[in-house]
């Protein structure tokens, strides 16, 4: 442990502070230009849902594209957390594998690979889901919520 | 001749007769750009895919090695070579073509001294007459083997390596040649626990610290007795590790320190963090810069340690930690050898 401790001291890291505000401008860019994609959406006499899922359809596209043209990788190195957080970050960790897996084959490349990253955050996503949702069931055949 | 517990002192000498480099685009526009013999156009190197691509530079390396000693495939006794991608692919589709006798070998980014430590044994020994030690690592090949997918967007951390696109070759041979191998430290596994993959410099500083001790005590040699002792991929973290394990051990290798991995790139301009890292990061560094400097003379004699970090990425999914290993080769200037 002793060693541990050392080459924790000796070695450098990014500074947190200043990571935290640029994730927050990166993530607050992207939020904006969601907002920005809905509000167009309704301004055309979309509902909120149909407005929601465009707003996704889009920005998922854009980090796809991004993700393809090299430009998201960058992005995320300059801000963090906020560019992985949002829709485009879980897209771009899709898109990733499915191009450089590519060269293994429609089914062992992409077939299997595509979700390498993605699948943990499906997985316990869905499991977490689950788990509330038992949890609220009880709580309300408990009678403890209406 | 047996020296020590892990060394050898050749009575016959081997000979560096030739060396190749082949380098990425990155470590084209590096410190080091214009001393590789070829630096590629473009990453692929014309193949359809990264592995492929790091094979053809492989192939690259012991043609223009071979060219430059004069001698034919069929002139080579045997062939060393190892890279970083699993079952050494990336070595057996670089060479297959070359139909020389080969041991592939795995030593992470210390592969390069293992290969020339067995090369320069078999010349010593009178096994062949020439032997060629070859390796290579690409980065985007490395990312996708132990990391994540290029596109991938991620931070990197401060103490992470960028992995060398490169490929060094070397012709060791009886020939006279400026630069000869004297002697040779084989290295220990040496684990202090650490299971941090991504700093990799901290896992292999206690292996570097370890072979130059040993090869010192082997060799009775002091740290003046070598213009330059010279570590494989250190870095800027492992390189400060370095200097603290071995002043703990009361030896100040300070003056005369050199680390390829903080030579080949330019840590501010380039953005590699830690340093440059991967098999060919050595090789290729040894092959540019180190040799012209012991041919011409300007050193008389160094230290070359190449530094690997024995993890895969099954190990350290399972937490295993990240042994080291370092190994040394001694090499000299060979005054003459130029006849």
């Amino acid at each position: 442990m002793a060693y541990q401790n050392y080459v924790k001291k000796k070695t450098p890291v990014h500074n947190l502070p200043m990571n935290m505000a640029k994730a927050f401008v990166t993530g607050g860019l992207i939020c904006v230009a969601g907002q920005g994609i809905l509000n167009y959406c309704k301004s055309l006499g979309m509902d909120s849902d149909t407005s929601g899922s465009w707003t996704s359809l889009i920005l998922v596209l854009v980090s796809v594209f991004l993700t393809g043209w090299g430009f998201y990788p960058v992005l995320a190195k300059w801000g963090g957390a906020g560019a992985l957080v949002p829709i485009t970050g879980f897209a771009n960790s899709v898109a990733a594998p499915a191009i450089e897996y590519k060269k293994e084959g429609q089914v062992m490349g992409i077939g299997c690979k595509i979700f390498t990253i993605a699948g943990p955050v499906i997985l316990y996503g869905v499991f977490t889901s689950w788990a509330l949702g038992l949890g609220y069931w009880i709580l309300r055949e408990v009678g403890v919520i209406g | 001749m047996i020296r020590g517990a892990q060394s050898i002192a050749f009575e016959c000498p081997a000979y560096l007769v030739s060396s190749a480099s082949v380098a990425g685009t990155k470590e084209g526009e590096g410190p080091l750009g214009r001393m590789f013999d070829l630096v590629a156009k473009e990453d692929l190197f014309g193949e359809n895919t990264w592995e492929e691509a790091e094979s053809a530079m492989q192939k690259e390396a012991c043609q223009l090695a071979l060219r430059k000693a004069h001698l034919k495939p069929e002139e080579i006794r045997y062939l060393y070579g190892g890279d970083l991608l699993r079952q050494g692919v990336a070595t057996s589709r670089g060479v297959e073509a070359l139909k020389i006798p080969m041991f592939g070998l795995y030593g992470a980014c210390s592969t390069s001294g293992e290969a020339l430590a067995l090369a320069g044994m078999s010349v010593a020994a009178g096994y062949g007459d020439y032997m060629l030690a070859v390796t290579s690592s690409h980065f985007a090949s490395a990312e996708k083997e132990f990391r994540f997918p290029l596109g991938y967007a991620s931070q990197r951390p401060l103490s992470a390596h960028w992995t060398v696109t490169g490929s060094g070759a070397f012709v060791v041979g009886k020939r006279k040649s400026p630069v000869w191998i004297t002697g040779i430290t084989i290295g220990k596994i040496v684990d202090y626990g650490l299971r941090d993959s991504q700093n990799m410099g901290a896992c292999m500083a206690p292996a570097a610290c370890d072979t130059i001790l040993q090869n010192l005590k082997d060799f009775e040699r002091t740290t003046e007795d070598y213009d330059r002792i010279i570590t494989g991929d250190l870095g800027y973290v492992g390189q400060s590790i370095l200097f603290d394990l071995m002043r703990g051990k009361g030896v100040d290798i300070k003056s005369r320190h050199m680390d390829c991995g903080m030579t080949i790139f330019d840590q501010n301009l380039q953005d590699t963090h830690a340093g440059g890292s991967g098999c060919g990061c050595a090789a290729v560094t040894l092959s540019s810069y180190i040799l012209p400097k012991l041919a011409n003379g300007e050193w008389k004699r160094v230290l070359f340690v190449p530094t690997g970090a024995l993890m895969s990425t099954v190990s350290y999914n399972e937490g295993a930690s990240v042994p080291g290993i370092a190994h040394g080769i001694v090499l000299e200037h060979c005054k003459g050898g130029l006849e």
